[in-house]
């Protein structure tokens, strides 16, 4: 899949957060053939911690791209701002451009979303939208210039799935030339399978394999239902009808009744 | 001067906020800063004079999803 003209061969891409360790974490990464990981910006502790140093080593051993995010900000300002952070620290003008509107569900504010990404884009940043699968708030973050449109498949964390299998579908075919990956809400490798049979570029994985109770397994298990269904999606389906079709011929059969 | 640094309450001599990153032992971190919610970056830490009351952000890299 193309981000901003680097192209990734891995379909699948994976959050850092919620794993129980350090080691868990790159099993899973190193057993999912991601390339590109999330990774977020915290205040410093007062006192100890190596500020982050282990933890960018650590993915620069997995020699994995990192996509920042704007996680937990809940207006256009505070997104833009943390985005310029995130562009000193981890020296890259992706950013996954979240600005959240419901404390419940983390639903994105697509309007803070979409003002966010104007001011992001004009910037010189490469901005992967977080959003829902709202038809006209994607049109509004391709006119501003996002490339890479990532709406959820269902809140954050919750593991259901695809709510709007349809809605998803509609932002496919309207949108063939932007690289759209699901992000959040899936919990089971055939939850990316599904997003991936309609077309999908990719999809973003963290706490489905993170709180797994082996996530290293979780991960290649992801990882394969996600080539999967991509080829599935290739190799075009049949198309879907209400009644049965034989699929051994009926010509030929003996009369024995 | 009195400064709110993540939040906390502290007493610093810097008078940059340059200053102030040294002064609590962060210059090697891999951090990024921000001054009453405006990003400052690195380079221009050093001509950022610090007021007292200001707040300061300084942040690091941090697993997230």
């Amino acid at each position: 899949m193309d981000i901003y003209g680097t192209t990734i061969s891995s379909r699948l891409m994976l959050g850092t957060a919620r794993y129980p360790s350090d080691d868990v974490l790159a099993d899973a990464i190193r057993a999912s053939g991601t390339q590109v990981v999330t990774a977020a910006l915290r205040r410093l502790p007062v006192v100890g911690g190596d500020g982050g140093r282990g933890f960018l080593a650590m993915l620069k051993d997995l020699n994995v791209r990192i996509l920042p995010n704007t996680a937990g900000c809940t207006n256009a300002r505070e997104a833009v701002t943390t985005a310029k952070m995130a562009r000193e620290v981890f020296e890259t003008n992706w950013i996954k451009l979240e600005v959240i509107g419901d404390a419940e569900t983390l639903q994105p504010d697509l309007a803070g979303l979409v003002e966010a990404a104007q001011e992001l884009v004009a910037d010189g940043f490469d901005v992967l939208a977080y959003t829902t699968e709202d038809m006209v708030t994607a049109q509004r973050l391709a006119a501003a210039g996002c490339r890479v449109i990532m709406p959820w498949g269902a809140p954050i964390g919750s593991g259901r799935g695809l709510n709007n299998p349809f809605g998803l579908s509609l932002l496919r075919a309207r949108f063939p030339d932007l690289t759209l990956i699901v992000d959040a809400g899936l919990g089971t490798p055939s939850h990316a399978a599904a997003a991936m049979e309609l077309g999908y570029d990719g999809v973003l994985i963290n706490t489905a394999i993170g709180k797994a109770g082996d996530p290293a397994r979780m991960a290649s298990a992801f990882a394969r239902a996600v080539e999967a269904g991509r080829l599935g999606f290739e190799a075009r389906p049949i198309p879907v009808r209400d009644y049965a079709t034989a699929s051994t011929p009926e010509r030929g059969r003996a009369v024995l009744a | 001067m009195r400064v709110r640094i993540n939040g906390n309450d502290i007493e610093v001599a810097a008078s940059t906020l340059r200053e102030v990153v040294e002064e609590l032992g962060y210059d090697g971190a891999i951090i990024a800063t921000a001054v009453n919610k405006s990003f400052v970056p690195r380079t221009q830490r050093n001509s950022v004079a610090l007021h007292d009351g200001d707040a300061i952000e300084i942040i690091m890299p941090m697993r997230g999803g």
